[in-house]
């Protein structure tokens, strides 16, 4: 099959020598889990428990609110503590509500389960059930898959790509994933394939990853619409984006999504997810993480409960003290943790505990203009001249020379020989435009609310002086009559 | 009589001739720019700025006499889209922002005197007579038209809190660049 190279991208140190060869493992449930009931993008989840509840495992435990929003389950059986504020996993540190359980040990299954063939089942059935599981974008985007999945109905699609790039430096989850249960990944591709109306799928797989490409490949030689096809290892190949271009050859417009073009993207891990919940109605309760960096001393892939907090997973893993950075995500595009006390979500896929010899920060330097960060973007931007209009603060500049199709890959910033934070000042403006926006907003929309009060007042003014006209004519009217 | 009659008829007439050239003559063409400023403005005649109200502002902002920073209901946004219309340079410095001032009841001391929410230029207040009053944030322009009206000063502007939903990455350190 051809591939197409997409530009730029650069080659990080994999580091996945470290985790490669560490089957996934159970972590020991944790007494404590701290669930939030926001872990996707939309709207938050509602809880529909109160403290004190007893609970079983994968009982509904918040609802989905609204198109775009997905539900959330116990991941253990035990009474909810309470429902407060937890930091989120998220560089802020900032709370969000969020339910904390108390395991009682025993790990019972609420009666919910039922088995069914997914292939006597219709399309919106299967997105239902999908929906009902809670299951998000595993690869770390947390979009709810339902809404995707039935993308069908109003755009015709051709192809679904199953993204196992996994370009990050240290993760290995999906990698993990795709070697062990290569065929309950088919069985998801297969139903998800089922459930949009698609004929043909393509696995992308970075060919850093061979025992994971053969394992899909047998598991998928049975079925012909199935293609497992190994990608080159270069970053961004995990950015579906890039990746649809990689297997196509066609490029998703600015501003655009990948539906636009006829084309379905999902995680490997989300398939998995897909075809345990659509044939056991089991919900999503658990995810592989990968914890590694230096400042661990025994790196696992572990299946990890929603809700487990960072601490627990290095307690497990042995990180003493302090690491230097702690990552969510990988080092590429993860999100620094402020602290250990914050949960793993849908969207984790792994932790990644720094030593500061790994973190050994480089002070920036001004800019030579050598261009390698232009020749490193993946879609084409030129970051120095960005940066310059972000830094200058011309945000328009920035946003006309393509700031909002800017990934925050941080390819440009790791090939920097300055040392620029780049990727920073991109991120710092993308949420300038945000608050700008959110500004304009609220502005029209007191503009309208004070029209419509100066209207209401000059309505009442003119009823009352109505009101006055009548009353002085009627008064006039007896008089007229009493004489 | 009829002398009298014809010449005022016709000094009326040279007059009104006069007046009508006159007027086309020194016509003076109102600036659509006030109009344009105008619609941009919130709108709320709160004051803020210094002129009575926001007709009154935009034509200081056409003729260049007021800064475009000068109406804080408007924030950044409108500041920023101020400076773009009029061609001037604006110096916002980022993150130095506190952000948003908006106006907060405090419960203990109202006692539901309904002067605030009849102050309200966008209808942000909600309450009724000997009722604890409440300020919907959404609609709150921080504009403080409340705050003198109130008998017992139980309002006060304050600050908003980020939330996930509002924090934001700050801008990189100068030196670090």
């Amino acid at each position: 099959m051809r591939l197409f190279r997409f530009r730029g991208g650069v080659h990080p140190e994999g580091h996945k020598e470290l985790t490669e060869e560490r089957p996934i493992t159970q972590l020991p449930l944790p007494e404590r889990l701290y669930v939030p009931v926001q872990q996707h993008i939309g709207a938050p989840a509602k809880p529909v428990v109160t403290a004190g509840d007893p609970v079983a495992k994968g009982a509904l435990i918040a609802t989905a609110q609204g198109a775009l929003s997905a539900s959330v389950h116990a991941p253990t059986s035990g009474r909810i503590a309470a429902i407060e504020e937890h930091p989120a996993p998220h560089p802020s540190g900032l709370p969000v509500p969020t339910i904390v359980i108390e395991s009682d040990g025993e790990d019972r299954w609420a009666d919910t389960l039922d088995s069914v063939d997914p292939f006597t089942l219709t399309p919106e059935a299967i997105a239902g059930r999908v929906a009902a599981a809670g299951i998000v974008g595993m690869g770390g985007a947390t979009f709810p898959s339902a809404v995707k999945l039935n993308l069908g109905r109003t755009q015709p699609l051709a192809t679904l790509i199953i993204n196992g790039g996994e370009c990050e430096p240290y993760l290995t989850c999906d990698d993990r994933l795709m070697r062990e249960q290569a065929g309950t990944v088919v069985d998801g591709i297969r139903i998800m394939l089922h459930a949009a109306a698609i004929e043909r799928a393509l696995v992308g797989i970075e060919d850093n990853k061979p025992a994971a490409l053969a394992a899909m490949r047998k598991a998928a030689q049975a079925f012909p619409g199935i293609d497992i096809v190994a990608v080159p290892s270069l970053y961004p190949m995990g950015s579906e984006k890039q990746m649809i271009y990689a297997l196509t050859g066609r490029e998703v417009p600015a501003g655009k999504r990948p539906g636009d073009i006829g084309v379905l993207v999902h995680n490997v891990a989300t398939a998995h997810a897909v075809s345990r919940a659509v044939r056991t109605g089991r919900p999503l309760l658990s995810r592989v993480v990968t914890v590694s960096g230096g400042a661990v001393r025994d790196r696992h892939n572990l299946e990890v409960p929603i809700g487990t907090r960072v601490s627990e997973l290095l307690r497990h893993c042995g990180v003493t003290g302090e690491p230097a950075r702690l990552l969510m995500g990988g080092p590429m595009m993860g999100m620094v943790l402020p602290h250990a006390e914050v949960p793993v979500v849908k969207g984790s896929n792994g932790v990644i505990a720094l030593t500061t010899a790994e973190v050994a920060p480089h002070a920036a330097m001004p800019c030579i203009r050598c261009g390698r960060c232009v020749g490193a973007c993946p879609v084409g931007l030129v970051p120095l001249d960005l940066m310059s209009r972000v830094r200058g603060g011309d945000l328009d500049g920035a946003v006309d020379s393509g700031l909002v199709d800017c990934l925050s890959c941080g390819s440009c910033a790791y090939v920097c020989p300055a040392h620029l934070p780049l990727t920073q000042y991109f991120n710092f403006a993308k949420g300038e435009l945000v608050i700008r926006d959110q500004e304009r907003r609220k502005a029209e929309f007191t503009r309208t609310l004070a029209a419509e009060r100066q209207e209401r007042l000059e309505r009442q003014r003119r009823e009352k002086a109505a009101a006055m006209a009548a009353r002085k004519a009627k008064k006039m009217a007896e008089q007229g009559a009493d004489a | 009589m009829v002398t009298a009659v014809v010449a005022l008829t016709i000094i009326g007439l040279v007059l009104g001739y006069l007046l009508g050239l006159a007027a086309r003559r020194f016509h003076v063409e109102e600036d659509p720019l006030i109009d344009e400023i105008a619609g941009m403005l919130p709108g709320t005649q709160c004051g803020q700025c210094g002129f009575p109200g926001c007709g009154q502002a935009a034509a200081a902002l056409a003729s260049g006499q007021a800064s475009v920073t000068c109406c804080p209901p408007g924030g950044r946004a409108l500041a920023e889209a101020l400076a773009r219309r009029l061609g001037v340079p604006i110096d916002l410095p980022a993150g130095e922002e506190d952000g948003p001032r908006l106006a907060l009841v405090d419960e203990s001391l109202c006692i539901g005197c309904v002067k605030c929410y009849k102050a309200c230029p966008t209808d942000a207040i909600v309450g009724a007579p000997k009722q604890i009053h409440v300020v919907m944030q959404r609609a709150c322009t921080g504009c403080g038209a409340c705050i003198d009206v109130c008998p017992t000063e139980c309002l006060t502007l304050v600050g908003t809190t980020a939330t996930l939903g509002t924090w934001r990455w700050p801008k990189p350190l100068p030196e670090a660049a």
